[in-house]
């Protein structure tokens, strides 16, 4: 019989080695989605996720991918809880999965605003610390908020004129 | 579960061969789909499950017709950057809408349609799919057609003003369900607001044309505008329970942000009076303009189609 510490670390690490379907150099992990790994009382494997946007077309694909994983690695009767309190955020992308996005040549979050009262309304463009990943020129402009997917904001390097992702800060 | 097949690299031998295997290995057609899957949705104690439903209609049905009508866009926006934006503001909306009808959903069950008792679409799918527009509860600022660029972005300006304003006080609702969709949609409507009051002052800086255009789009939503402030009963008993938000109390913190965006336009608020509704019945109660069952005859007919069918 096995322990039930050593079942739920071998189902963590199975939970663990899942990548995200858009970022496959994240692990679900890395990117935060993945909140935790417990045995439920009925003996299950039940992993918990926190969806990224409302409408990220990713999560039931994410959802797939860990249940898959999770059955693939001995737990037959896995399963998959969402989580949606509190929100995801960028903070939660771990550090090691900033340095994977930035080898990727995407650039990495800043941190999330904190707000305290009403959200201000911003009519001038977002002003973000951030440098080119291909080249690290500072001199960048934005060119929409909305990139590739709602996840990216579309920047463009004014020195080695490469367009590139960056993550927006939520 | 179903036997999961797990693809052989070496198996070159018909570009066929991955298509004939079962498909559990995609999200789509599997029993993913539900979004509050493991979410508790138990109903808060003293509140009436019929009212917390209709409340979650309104604010998704909102989401989800404004969602339709911007996906309109795709592929026809000034250009691709534009193009890119709206899609994904739709696909927020989207996404919040699904949250809300399944919250709905599984809020009071009787309101879901009924379908054959083999289908497989689920409860916020008969909702989005299988309603008529007289049981949708969306303010009719949704689901007007498109006009041009200008007015899609006075549009979207004047709802995530309205829809941020209700969800920032929404993220304190009894309900958990309603509040953690709120505090979520809060973060992205605050990027759907600034992208259109961005564009609000380009337009009416820009060129004679483009300050035109803008102006005339204003003009042209601006009697629907009230609607969203008029309390409806739901809301009223929403609010009352502690799980909703009476919207005529977020009203003035509203003109607040739209005279800012109409300050530093230098653009005038109209002076046009509201759209009445039918024998004083609007989006709310199900009675909607002629644009709605438009909107719903093309978003839902392959659904209708297909009562049994598996996306």
């Amino acid at each position: 019989m096995l322990r039930r510490e050593d079942v739920l670390a071998r189902a963590r690490a199975a939970a663990e080695s899942v990548v995200d379907p858009e970022l496959p150099m994240l692990t679900l992990l890395d990117l935060g989605v993945l909140r935790g790994v417990e045995i439920a009382e009925d003996g299950a494997v039940v992993a918990a996720i926190t969806p990224t946007y409302s409408g990220c077309p990713a999560m039931a694909t994410m959802r797939d991918d860990l249940q898959r994983t999770l059955q693939e690695a001995g737990f037959d009767d896995a399963r998959v809880r969402v989580e949606l309190d509190p929100a995801w955020t960028t903070d939660w992308i771990t550090a090691t999965g900033r340095d994977a996005l930035a080898a990727a040549g995407i650039s990495p979050p800043g941190a999330a605003p904190r707000r305290t009262g009403p959200v201000a309304l911003t009519l001038t463009p977002m002003r973000r610390d951030i440098c080119c990943p291909q080249c690290a020129s500072a001199a960048v402009e934005v060119t929409s908020e909305f990139g590739s997917t709602a996840c990216k904001a579309l920047y463009r390097c004014l020195d080695c004129l490469e367009p590139f992702d960056h993550v927006k800060e939520i | 579960m179903a036997e999961v097949h797990t693809h052989d690299p070496d198996d070159h031998e018909s570009a066929y061969a991955g298509l004939l295997v079962n498909d559990a290995h995609w999200a789509f057609g599997t029993d993913f789909e539900d979004p509050l899957a493991g979410v508790d949705t138990t109903v808060p104690d003293g509140v009436d499950a019929s009212t917390l439903a209709t409340y979650c209609l309104m604010l998704g049905d909102d989401a989800l017709v404004l969602s339709q009508r911007l996906s309109e866009w795709c592929s026809r926006a000034p250009d691709l950057e534009e193009d890119i934006a709206l899609a994904n503001i739709a696909l927020d909306l989207l996404g919040q809408s699904r949250l809300l009808l399944a919250r709905a959903a599984a809020a009071d069950p009787s309101i879901v349609p009924a379908l054959p008792e083999d289908s497989p679409v689920p409860d916020e799918d008969r909702l989005a799919f299988f309603r008529d527009d007289l049981q949708f509860r969306n303010v009719r600022l949704a689901e007007v057609a498109n006009g041009d660029f200008a007015e899609t972005v006075v549009r979207v300006l004047l709802f995530s003003s309205w829809r941020l304003a209700v969800f920032e006080q929404l993220s304190s609702s009894r309900d958990a369900v309603l509040a953690a969709v709120a505090a979520k949609g809060v973060k992205e409507m605050a990027y759907h607001r600034d992208f259109s009051a961005r564009w609000f002052l380009t337009l009416a800086r820009g060129t004679e044309e483009s300050r035109r255009r803008l102006v005339a789009g204003l003009e042209q939503l601006w009697p629907l505008w009230p609607e969203l402030f008029e309390t409806h009963s739901a809301e009223r008993e929403a609010a009352a329970a502690g799980v909703g938000v009476d919207p005529a109390q977020v009203a003035a913190e509203v003109d607040v942000v739209l005279e800012q965006v109409f300050a530093a336009s230098g653009v005038d608020r109209p002076d046009r009076g509201a759209l009445a509704g039918i024998q004083g019945k609007k989006g709310r109660d199900g009675h909607h303009t002629e644009a709605m069952s438009k909107i719903l005859a093309e978003m839902q007919v392959v659904a209708r189609a297909h009562p049994r069918g598996r996306w």
